[in-house]
């Protein structure tokens, strides 16, 4: 490989008012080859990127390309010394047609639709993609818009492509189609960036890997010399043990049987495809699985918010009196799904959950928290107050037609100071704390309505060590309080030091439950990926202990 | 009735509609949904009576292109301006879009008073002079007979409507601006992306729309009328039917040639018919109906090239995405 | 693609949203703007009408507060306004742009004078006032709930639905006019037509619109602050996704929203109708609907603050009177600047200009610095181009001067302070001009709330029947205007 360097980055450093997001990063690109850049969340990696593609500028340091110093001020400025980014959330216009999206906002002489197209169609047999040039983007797959993306970049001419965790939303067989992709431009002599924190991704596709931690550049190896080890204590330093305190399971019953459930999203693909399983108190089931594997569709559809078109969901509310005796009888029972009825007789309270709004489940007397992803979109109101959001649970209470803010005053005093969330009073908005001080009202909030089950969706992304373990705390002490704890994590290591059992979920299906105690990185990498072994129904058996 | 000259005079009164519509269309297709197009008709109408006026009084004798251009111009220049207003404070100082615009139109209309009062009978003797010219016909008009009557007897501004209305259809779909434009009224953040220039589209198209919504009013007092619209409301009226009429064409500026000329039938047909007053009011009343079915049927089949501009009155902010 | 030379030019500020600034600024900026605001109206009235600046503010505090009539009219053109401006707050809250409420109050007149041509010569007057307060509530609402319904069940665009249903009520009031009034002249008379019913009067011919949109004021501000449905409506407003979340039906709220907002509007309209005009016209909301909104927007939705805006349109419109201008439109405009000015000025609220980083080094300080966040610690905060915000502002760059190396920024910050005391100084003459005009006025005001007060307990103490229609029997003392005036009453 000849090594010419494409692209050099100097003493860049980049300051968001007191946070530090890059610190004085020396970084070089050479042609012709596909550097990895590794790190894990926060620790500065699209903001890096989004300097040398134009969206930022850096506070301090200079890029250069080809050797000369340039200036990027802006996207436009990238493209003109050949860089492209292609951003995690895509950039194009809904109702274009591929042609016009790749056409968008480039200055050639004449504007003739057809020889776009012609083009696009071209650049993709060069590499072998395969798109459509005429077709909508709102009839594409998201593989589809990728594509658009990356043939967006590359029609620009493009020497030096960036691609943000692109990974991430992609089936195991479209990430392997893109890396072959991946390896016929960096054949073709183009450099590549691409951000992930997925190791074995990294040792697959790159030549060179770049780690990037707390902002700053740690060091640059060949992949080759690499293994996931050395890269794993690069990423976090040294090597941490979690150490999450897991308590062994009390008093286990079933509190919600899901079984047989699918769902399809609004274009009438399927994203849930037959989905049993048993969340059982005073246990935390983890969730694994690539982001957007269907881990969101399947929380919506038990709180309520999502269309199921198939399946049952199934609530056993606590006994009356103390748990004890009563649930221990339950968890000797088999657990095949449809084994339902039988368990109605039983237990008469059993409740059907399937196709009740989010009222109707609290009426029911459910008691069911939900954390949601998106905490500022759906769990929180960002310009409400911290009181005001404590009401968002709780405002329904009692006959009168006005609020009672004197109660969710108490409560947010109470979260504030339990949970140390930092904030000025209890009357800012939430849309000014920062990301872990938000999680903590919300999550404070979820808590304090005393459910019986706990939904958590990510509830640790983008919050520092600390409040991670704030969080990772407070759902173990709701895990022996006997509540059924739901956590849908993206770190493996996390799941599997803190969850109970891990629920592996791919493409919409459950490819295995195993428990969090034995599991092992490499076995859920594999359940993630889509392979379903036969020991997927091996924790079945062993479970009951 | 006359079915030949109904036709012609409907034809006629849609150069109304289509310039409002055609200007309305460009502004909402960068993502501005201007309620000011009623108030900016009312300035153009206003404007090019002024300019009617400084050209009356300062030539010795009329010339027949010089007594059109020169209204046209400060026309233009009048509403444009109207336009840069809008965007200064929508695009440059955020404020809100329905606000603006409701309150352009409002200044509008006043402007447009305020310009002719203080002017008085002066306005009117220039407009009486000029619209003469306005009007005038192709030639051949009266000697083909029904073709003449239908295609060839109608003033300037008429054919530069249609005119306007076609460039505006092909701009959209064959030109790398029209796409650029496209792209800011739907998505302005991947416009941006792109490379391309959210806000001098932004500012570019609402000045050049209301420049041509402007003509609209300028249409409506010089060649429909010939003397001014007292007080203005029916110029503001007919704003209104021609921002509905946006609607009504699904953001198709060819297809507002047809939609023009369809209202301008509907709010003519009265005065062909012998119907009572009451009955006229009900005709009056259909171009608002039609295009609250057009809106409900197109939100309801959600066909997405028929939808609003996505971004619609939406501001954009490039530090929010 | 030689874009090299593009280099040169980059922006020198660049934008960012502001943390919230302080209610005691916020204020101080407002205050100033519509000071601003009204010295621009007044230099412009000095240029287009020869009526020099301090004259100009004086009279328009003459024609609201100069008599008692005048006062009364504009309490009572201020609570119409107010009340359409009320409606509006609850939708806009739930950002549901109601533009429709022109619409929704000629609905509410329209149904109001259809009880009254109909039921007026059928029924007793107590039974009729009842009908024409329910069916003018019930339209006003029925006319809002029609577009909520499209909006919650097929996410129809709400703007220019209710845009189009304005239109279509001004016809269907043109309609019923054709049909009732054979003579055509085209005019409804409360007398010949509607059979000379009007709301009952409270004590005199303004106040019980006054009242009942001083109740409705109080009422709207617990509706959206204390109340489970103004709290629902602010969540939905301000994410679907969350009220989906917690559990709130969304469709009901819209529709439900829009309901009341409708009914209010249609309690203007039956105000209009039943208690002011007695009569309905095609022109009876007369553009309030529309202006309205721009009331509700500046008054952020507060129905508190909505008093002080919808006062500010009234004093603009009933300033002019004293005037005795020709030319009309001359409000209109002044309105719409004094508007224009404020709307502007509310960006320098939400959004603070930052003087470009600059830098010594000469690659790396030529870029502009787009998309930057918030916070930047090492800027100087403001250097913002308006004389309200810069006073401020230049305390804050001394200060900082202080602590930074010699920079250019330090010259501009110098020349700042000399703009900042130019305008001070500028702005303390006028200050003086308008506190005396002020005085005077304050001596206005105080006679005419003597006046006022006198002519209340008299009113009271006369209990004078209630008189029909348009009934300025007790102004004789101000023909000079009375036509005018009267002919904008009946405009209303």
């Amino acid at each position: 490989m000849e090594q010419a360097v494409a692209l050099e980055l100097n003493h860049i450093s980049k300051y968001f008012g007191e946070v530090v997001a890059n610190k004085d990063v020396d970084l070089t690109v050479y042609k012709g080859e596909i550097l990895a850049v590794l790190g894990e969340n926060g620790s500065g990696k699209t903001t890096l990127m989004n300097m040398i593609s134009g969206i930022y500028f850096p506070d301090e340091g200079h890029i250069a390309v080809n050797g000369q110093p340039v200036v990027i001020r802006s996207p436009k400025d990238a493209f003109h010394y050949g860089i492209g980014m292609i951003h995690q959330h895509f950039k194009l216009v809904d109702v274009f047609t591929a042609g016009e999206n790749v056409a968008l906002g480039i200055k050639d002489k004449r504007y003739r639709l057809k020889e776009v197209n012609a083009r696009v169609t071209e650049i993709a047999e060069k590499y072998g993609f395969r798109v459509d040039a005429k077709k909508k983007i709102y009839e594409m797959s998201v593989s589809e818009k990728q594509t658009v993306e990356i043939i967006k970049v590359l029609y620009r001419g493009a020497e030096i492509l960036i691609l943000d965790e692109p990974t991430a939303v992609l089936t195991p067989q479209e990430t392997e189609k893109l890396f072959a992709v991946l390896r016929r431009m960096r054949d073709d002599g183009k450099s590549i960036l691409i951000i992930t924190h997925k190791l074995h991704e990294v040792l697959a596709i790159s030549d060179r890997v770049a780690v990037l931690r707390k902002g700053e550049h740690v060091a640059t190896i060949a992949t080759a010399e690499a293994n996931e080890s050395i890269l794993t204590e690069m990423m976090v330093g040294k090597k941490v043990s979690l150490n999450i305190d897991r308590s062994e399971p009390q008093n286990v019953c079933d509190r919600l049987v899901v079984s047989h459930i699918d769902c399809s999203d609004r274009e009438g693909r399927k994203v849930l495809d037959d989905v049993s399983f048993t969340a059982r108190s005073g246990e935390i089931l983890g969730i694994a699985g690539i982001a957007g594997s269907g881990q969101r569709e399947l929380l919506e559809a038990i709180a309520g918010l999502q269309h199921i078109d198939g399946g049952e969901i199934t609530y056993f509310p606590p006994a009356k009196g103390e748990n004890g005796e009563e649930e221990q009888g339950q968890s000797e029972k088999t657990k095949k799904a449809d084994g339902k009825d039988a368990e109605n007789a039983q237990e008469p309270q059993a409740i059907n959950l399937r196709d009740k709004t989010p009222m109707e489940i609290r009426d029911l007397g459910v008691r069911l928290s939900f954390v949601p992803e998106d905490r500022l979109g759906m769990g929180l109101v960002g310009n409400m107050d911290i009181v005001d959001n404590m009401m968002l649970r709780s405002y329904r209470k009692g006959k009168s037609a006005f609020l009672d803010r004197k109660d969710p005053a108490h409560l947010a005093d109470d979260i504030i100071r339990t949970l140390e969330v930092v904030t000025p009073s209890a009357h800012t908005p939430v849309r000014r704390l920062s990301g872990g001080n938000v999680q903590k009202v919300l999550v404070g909030r979820e808590i304090a309505m005393t459910p019986t089950v706990l939904m958590a969706a990510y509830p640790v992304r983008g919050l520092d060590i600390n409040s991670s373990f704030a969080i990772y705390n407070l759902l173990n002490k709701q895990k022996e309080s006997g509540v059924a704890v739901i956590f849908v994590g993206e770190d493996l290591d996390v799941l599997i030091e803190l969850c109970d059992r891990i629920m592996v979920i791919g493409d919409g299906r459950i490819t295995g439950i195993v428990d969090g105690r034995t599991a092992k990185k490499e076995e859920l990498g594999l359940l993630m990926t889509g392979n379903i072994p036969a020991q997927a129904e091996k924790e079945e058996a062993h479970d009951e202990n | 009735m006359n079915i030949i000259s109904f036709i012609a005079s409907a034809i006629r009164f849609s150069t109304v509609f289509l310039f409002g519509s055609t200007g309305e269309t460009i502004t909402e297709k960068s993502g501005h949904l201007n309620l000011g197009t009623p108030g900016i008709m009312c300035v153009g109408a206003a404007f090019g009576g002024w300019g009617g006026m400084i050209y009356v009084n300062a030539a010795a004798q009329i010339n027949p292109f010089l007594a059109v251009f020169v209204p046209l111009l400060f026309t233009l220049l009048g509403s444009g301006l109207m336009g840069l207003l809008y965007s200064f404070l929508t695009v440059t100082l955020r404020a809100n879009q329905n606000v603006t615009g409701l309150m352009i139109t409002t200044f509008g209309v006043g402007l447009g008073k305020f310009i002719k009062a203080n002017f008085g009978t002066e306005f009117d003797a220039a407009i009486g002079k000029l619209c003469g010219y306005f009007r005038a016909s192709l030639p051949f008009a009266d000697k083909l007979g029904w073709f003449g009557e239908l295609f060839l007897s109608y003033g300037i501004l008429v054919y530069l409507a249609i005119a306007v209305a076609i460039v505006a259809s092909v701009c959209f779909s064959k030109t790398r601006m029209g796409l650029h434009l496209r792209a800011v009224g739907e998505n302005p953040a991947t416009a941006d992306a792109a490379g391309v220039n959210v806000t001098g589209y932004r500012y570019t198209a609402t000045i050049v729309g209301s420049a041509i919504s402007g003509l609209g009013g300028l249409f409506y007092v010089f060649d429909y009328m010939g003397a001014w619209d007292s007080g203005l409301t029916s110029t503001e009226a007919l704003g209104w039917l021609a921002v509905a009429l946006v609607i009504f064409t699904m953001w198709k500026p060819w297809l507002g040639i047809f939609g023009s000329i369809l209202f301008a039938a509907l709010y003519l047909l009265p005065n062909y018919l012998d119907v009572t007053f009451a009955m006229r009011d009900i005709i009056k009343m259909l171009p608002y109906v039609v295009t609250v079915i057009v809106l409900v049927l197109t939100s309801m089949r959600k066909k997405r090239e028929n939808q609003p501009p996505a971004s619609l009155g939406l501001n954009y902010f490039r530090e929010e995405r | 693609m030689t874009k090299t030379e593009r280099k040169v030019h980059e922006p020198l500020f660049h934008i960012s949203k502001r943390d919230a600034v302080s209610w005691k600024r916020a204020l101080l900026v407002r205050v100033i703007t519509v000071l601003g605001a009204f010295l621009v109206s007044g230099i412009l009235s000095w240029i287009l009408i020869g009526v020099d600046p301090f004259t100009f503010i004086g009279k328009l505090f003459e024609g609201i507060f100069g008599t008692e009539r005048r006062i009364w009219v504009m309490l009572r053109n201020l609570s119409i306004l107010l009340c359409i401006a009320l409606a509006l707050a609850p939708a806009f809250k739930m950002r549901f742009w109601n533009i429709g409420a022109e619409g929704q109050v000629l609905m509410g007149g329209l149904a109001t004078a259809i009880c009254m041509y109909y039921l007026g010569d059928k029924l007793p007057e107590p039974v009729v006032w009842l009908c024409m307060i329910v069916a003018g509530i019930a339209a006003g609402a029925l006319w809002a709930v029609i577009p909520a319904i499209f909006k919650a069940f097929w996410n129809t665009n709400e703007t220019l639905f209710t845009l189009m249903m304005n239109y279509i009520a001004m016809q269907l009031v043109s309609f019923f006019t054709n049909v009732w009034v054979k003579d055509g002249s085209g005019t409804l008379k409360n007398e010949t037509h509607l059979h000379g019913i009007m709301l009952p009067q409270l004590g005199n011919m303004y106040l019980l619109p006054i009242i009942v949109v001083a109740l409705l004021t109080a009422g709207m501000f617990v509706y959206l602050k204390y109340s489970k449905h103004g709290y629902e409506l602010s969540v939905v407003g301000e994410s679907e996704n969350t009220a989906r979340y917690i559990g709130i039906d969304v469709k009901k709220v819209i529709i439900r929203t829009m309901a009341v907002s409708g009914a209010i509007c249609g309690v203007a309209g039956l105000l209009l109708t039943g208690a002011i005009n007695g009569t309905v016209t095609t022109a009876t909301a007369g553009g309030q609907g529309f202006t309205a909104i721009i009331v509700s927007w500046l008054g952020k939705f507060n129905p508190l603050y909505m008093i002080l805006t919808s006062f500010l349109v009234v004093f603009l419109d009933r300033g002019m009177v004293p005037l005795n201008l020709t030319n009309d439109a001359f409000s209109a405009i002044i309105t719409g600047i004094v508007f224009f000015i404020i709307i502007g000025c509310e960006f320098f609220l939400s959004y603070q200009i930052k003087r470009r980083h600059e830098k010594a080094q000469t690659v790396a300080a030529e870029p502009a610095l787009i998309a930057e966040t918030q916070g930047e610690a090492r800027q100087i905060e403001g250097a913002e181009t308006t004389s309200q915000t810069a006073e401020a502002t230049a305390q804050e760059e001394t200060q900082q001067g202080e602590e930074r190396a010699q920079t250019p920024e330090e010259e501009d910050a110098a020349l700042l302070r000399k703009i900042v005391d130019k305008t001070g100084e500028a702005l303390k003459k006028g200050a003086d001009a308008v506190a005396d005009t002020a005085k005077k006025c304050a001596q206005k005001v105080k006679e005419g709330a003597q006046r006022c007060k006198a002519f209340l307990s008299e009113k009271f103490r006369r209990k004078d029947k209630p008189q029909g229609g348009e009934g300025p029997a007790d102004e004789t003392a101000e023909t000079k205007e009375t036509e005018k005036t009267d002919g904008e009453d009946k405009a209303e």
